[in-house]
C-alpha cells in the first residue's frame, strides 16, 4: 500500500533538515587546537576560539537551538529602552509594516482603479510608475529623514514606497482586463458608473488585486527589516544590527528563523483572503 | 575656590586677592581653601548658597562681620534661616533652578567613546540631577546627526569634528552646533588583519583597504596623518571608507579591508575573536587626542538652560568618576549588557583598565589606552579644522578661533566646573604634538602649509 503523497512529502522534509542539521553539526566540531602553546594569561583576555590560534566560528546547532528557546521562553521582557524581548521587536516590525502597508492599500487601489480604467490615466502616469517602480527602497531613506525629521514615520514611508508599486499596478491590471460582456451586460442594464465599478468591475478584479496585496507585503516584510537596522531604535532589524555588533551569530540565527516564520504567517493569512474573494469563471 | 570659604567665619580676609580668584591673601590660599572647602558635593553647594543669601542679606562687609561676631556664626545662621527660607534655597539651586524638560533623550553609538554618557544612565547621574534621561543607541553617525537635526535627540554622543562640522555646514546644513564637553582623550585604534603580521611598517600599505568611523572624524584625521607622514597619500596609495564602528569587525573577518582605525571595543574585539591585532594605539601618534563629544545644539542650550547645565553637570560628573583608574572595572561591568554596548565584560575590561591582550600573543599595559577628561580645548579644534582645510573638505576660509570659541565652549565648561569643585585647567595652556611635531594654534595657515602632502 502506498502512503499518501502528503506523508511522503513530510518525511522527505524531515529528511532535508536531518542532512542540513547533520552538516552543519558537522562543519561545526571544533578543531583540535593547531598553534603553539599559547601564555595562559594571553588566553584568558581572549575568547576562546582564538586562545586556540584560530578564528571564532560559526555556532552549533544546539547552540542555535539553545539560543531559540532561551528567546521563546521569555519573548516579552523590556530591560531598558535598548534592549526589548524578541516578541517585542518583532510586534514592532509588524505594527510598522501593517501600518504602512494599510497606507499603501488606500492610495495604491483607488489609484490603481483610475488608472485600470482610463487608458490615458494609464499612459500618463505610466513613464512614472516605471521609473519609482525598481528604485530600491531604501534609497528613499536618506531622503525620507532628512525631509520627515523623523526616523519612525521616515521607516513608514519607506514600507509604504515599496509596497505601493505591486498593489497599484495589479489593480491597474485587474481592473483594465475584466471581461468586456460583463461590461456590456452592465450597460445594457443601465447600471450606473459607480454601481457598475463596486458590483461588477471590484469583484471581477479582486483576485487580481489581493495577488497584488500578497506580493506587496512580501516585499514589505524584507524591506523592514533592512529600514531598521539603518535607522535603529526598535524592530526586528534593530535587534539583528544589535547583535552584529556583538557578532552573536546564533541570536541572528534566531531571528532569521523568526522573520522567515512571520512572513510565512502573513503571506498565509493574505493567500487565505484571496480564497475568500476568487470565484469560478 | 572663593565659592567654598566659610560665609559664616568674621575672619575670613577680604581684599588682596590670591592668584587663585579667590578673596584671601596669597599666602592664606593653602590654609583657608583647605579648612574652608567642605567635603562632598551637596555640602559645597549649600556652602555656595549660603555665601549668597549672606551676602545679600548684608551687602555691606563690615556689616556682616560685626553680626557674626556679635552672635556667632549657628546664631547667625538660625536667625537668617527664620527670616530666609535657605534649605528651599539650597535645594532650589542645587537643582539649578527649575528643569524646563526633565524627559531627555541622548543618542549614542555603542562603542567605549561613550563610556560617561551610558553610564551616567545606569549609574545614576542623570537621576541625581533630577532628570529622566533615555540613552537611545544610534546605528551610525550619519543616523545620529540626523536625528540631531531633527530634534527627535535633546542631546547627542558624536566625534568631536562634528559638531565643528555641522555648524560650518560642511557635509550638511549649517546649523549652530555645541560641544560642551569632550568624552574622551586616546582610546582608539590601528587594527590589522592577521595575515598582515609581517607587515609592520606603513610603506608596506600600499593598495591596503582602510576603514573609519566616518569623513568628520578624528579617526580619518590621525590615519591619513599617519600614513602621511610615511609617505603614502592616503587618497591615491590607500583606500579609506567610512564604515560604521560595530560593522568593521565583520568587515575585517569576511576581508573586505584589511584594517581600521576604529574607535574601541572593536580594536579589542577583533582580538577577542582572533581576527586581527592591535597595530598601535593612537595614544602613540599623539598622547591626549580628543576623541568624542557630548554636543547639544545651541537652540537647546538657550531655550532649556537649566536642564542643558543639569545634564551638563551630570557628564562632568560621570567624565570625572570615569577618569579614576580604580572605577574602571565597576564602569566596565555597568556598560556591557545588551542595552548599552551589548559585549563580553572581558573585552570591555581591557579596553578600561589598560591591560590588553595584543593579538600577537602578548599582554600589554598602559593604564592610558583611554582616558576621560572633559575639558574642551579651543587648540583641539583649530587643529580639527586645520586638517579639514589640509584634505580638501573645508574649501571656504574659516575664522580658526572664533569657530573654535563659538563650538567648543571652553568658558561654559570652565565655570561649571569651578561650580562643582573641581579646578579647570588653563585653557590658554595646551601644548599639542602630533608624532613629534608640535602645533602652535596661532599660526594654522602655516601648519597647513609644512606638510608635503595635502589637497590644498
Amino acid at each position: 500500500m502506498k502512503a499518501s503523497l502528503g506523508l511522503r512529502a513530510g518525511l522527505l522534509s524531515l529528511l532535508i533538515f536531518v542532512a542540513i542539521v547533520g552538516i552543519w553539526q558537522i562543519a561545526t566540531l571544533p578543531t583540535a587546537a593547531t598553534g603553539p602553546a599559547m601564555d595562559p594569561e594571553y588566553a584568558k583576555l581572549v575568547g576562546a576560539a582564538a586562545a586556540t590560534g584560530t578564528k571564532s566560528s560559526m555556532p552549533t546547532p544546539a547552540d542555535i537551538g539553545a539560543t531559540i528557546w532561551k528567546h521563546l521562553a521569555d519573548p516579552f521582557y523590556i530591560r531598558g529602552s535598548n534592549d526589548k524581548g524578541i516578541g517585542i521587536q518583532l510586534a514592532y516590525s509588524l505594527g510598522r509594516v501593517l501600518l504602512g502597508f494599510g497606507l499603501a492599500a488606500l492610495v495604491a487601489i483607488p489609484l490603481g482603479f483610475l488608472i485600470g480604467m482610463s487608458p490615458l490615466v494609464y499612459r500618463a502616469l505610466d513613464p512614472f510608475i516605471q521609473i519609482l517602480k525598481p528604485v530600491s527602497p531604501l534609497a528613499w531613506m536618506p531622503l525620507a529623514l532628512y525631509t520627515i525629521k523623523d526616523s519612525a514615520i521616515s521607516s513608514i514611508f519607506v514600507i509604504f514606497i515599496c509596497s505601493v508599486w505591486p498593489m497599484l499596478i495589479n489593480t491597474a491590471f485587474g481592473v483594465g482586463s475584466v471581461r468586456r460582456e460583463w461590461l456590456n451586460v452592465a450597460r445594457t442594464l443601465e447600471v450606473g458608473p459607480f454601481r457598475t465599478a463596486f458590483k461588477v468591475i471590484l469583484p471581477a478584479a479582486a483576485p487580481t488585486i489581493m495577488t497584488g496585496m500578497r506580493i506587496s507585503v512580501g516585499i514589505a516584510w524584507l524591506v523592514i527589516v533592512a529600514a531598521e537596522m539603518l535607522v535603529g531604535g526598535t524592530g526586528i532589524g534593530y535587534f539583528v544590527w544589535n547583535e552584529w555588533n556583538n557578532l552573536s551569530i546564533a541570536n541572528i540565527v534566531t531571528a532569521i528563523l523568526l522573520i522567515g516564520l512571520v512572513g510565512l504567517l502573513l503571506d498565509q493569512g493574505l493567500a487565505w483572503l484571496a480564497k475568500l474573494v476568487t470565484y469560478p469563471e | 575656590m572663593s565659592f567654598f570659604k566659610d560665609p559664616f567665619d568674621p575672619k575670613a580676609l577680604l581684599g588682596r586677592r590670591c592668584g587663585c580668584g579667590g578673596n584671601h591673601a596669597a599666602a592664606d590660599h593653602a590654609r583657608l581653601t583647605a579648612e574652608a572647602v567642605p567635603a562632598g558635593e551637596e555640602a559645597r553647594w549649600n556652602r555656595v548658597v549660603d555665601a549668597a543669601v549672606l551676602q545679600a542679606v548684608f551687602p555691606v562687609d563690615a556689616q556682616r562681620r560685626l553680626f557674626l561676631k556679635t552672635v556667632g556664626a549657628s546664631t547667625a545662621l538660625a536667625a537668617i534661616s527664620s527670616v530666609f527660607p535657605l534649605g528651599a534655597a539650597r535645594e532650589a539651586f542645587a537643582q539649578g533652578g527649575a528643569l524646563e524638560k526633565k524627559d531627555l533623550k541622548v543618542g549614542f553609538i555603542p562603542i567605549t567613546c561613550a563610556t560617561p554618557i551610558i553610564m551616567a544612565h545606569p549609574m545614576g547621574f542623570y537621576s541625581k540631577q533630577g532628570l529622566n534621561v533615555e540613552v537611545v543607541k544610534t546605528a551610525g553617525w550619519a543616523v545620529i546627526r540626523d536625528k540631531s537635526l531633527a530634534k527627535e535627540y535633546d542631546a547627542a554622543h558624536m566625534l568631536s569634528p562634528m559638531p565643528i562640522a555641522i555648524s560650518l555646514g560642511v557635509g550638511s546644513n549649517p546649523v549652530p552646533w555645541t560641544m560642551p564637553a569632550i568624552e574622551n582623550i586616546n582610546g582608539q585604534a590601528i587594527t590589522l588583519a592577521n595575515k598582515h603580521k609581517d607587515k609592520r611598517n606603513p610603506k608596506d600599505w600600499k593598495g591596503f583597504r582602510f576603514a573609519v568611523p566616518f569623513d568628520y572624524s578624528m579617526h580619518n584625521y590621525l590615519l591619513r596623518y599617519y600614513v602621511a607622514e610615511h609617505g603614502l597619500d592616503p587618497d591615491k596609495d590607500i583606500s579609506i571608507r567610512s564604515v560604521p564602528p560595530p560593522e568593521m569587525v565583520a568587515n575585517l573577518r569576511a576581508d573586505n579591508i584589511d584594517g581600521y582605525l576604529g574607535p574601541d571595543p572593536f580594536n579589542q574585539r577583533a582580538v577577542f575573536d582572533g581576527i586581527g591585532f592591535i597595530h598601535l594605539l593612537t595614544k602613540e601618534l599623539w598622547d591626549g587626542h580628543p576623541c568624542c563629544a557630548f554636543t547639544v545644539s545651541k537652540e537647546f542650550a538657550t531655550q532649556n538652560p537649566n536642564s542643558y547645565r543639569a545634564l551638563l553637570k551630570s557628564i562632568i560628573e560621570a567624565t570625572a568618576y570615569a577618569h579614576k583608574a580604580e572605577n574602571r572595572k565597576e564602569i566596565a561591568k555597568a556598560i556591557a549588557p545588551t542595552n548599552y554596548l551589548n559585549q563580553p565584560e572581558t573585552v570591555l575590561e581591557q579596553i578600561l583598565t589598560g591591560t590588553y591582550a595584543d593579538g600577537l600573543g602578548g599582554v600589554k599595559k598602559d593604564p592610558n589606552r583611554i582616558d576621560f577628561d572633559p575639558f574642551p580645548w579651543n587648540q583641539f579644534a583649530i587643529w580639527i579644522m586645520t586638517q579639514m582645510k589640509r584634505w580638501g573638505q573645508l574649501k571656504a576660509d574659516v575664522d580658526y578661533a572664533k569657530v573654535a570659541s563659538d563650538v567648543f565652549l571652553a568658558t561654559d565648561t570652565a565655570a561649571m566646573m569651578k561650580e562643582m569643585g573641581m579646578t579647570p585647567p588653563d585653557p590658554t595652556k595646551k601644548t599639542i604634538v602630533v608624532m613629534g611635531k608640535p602645533f602652535d594654534p596661532s599660526k594654522p595657515a602655516e601648519y597647513i602649509e609644512s606638510f608635503a602632502i595635502k589637497r590644498t
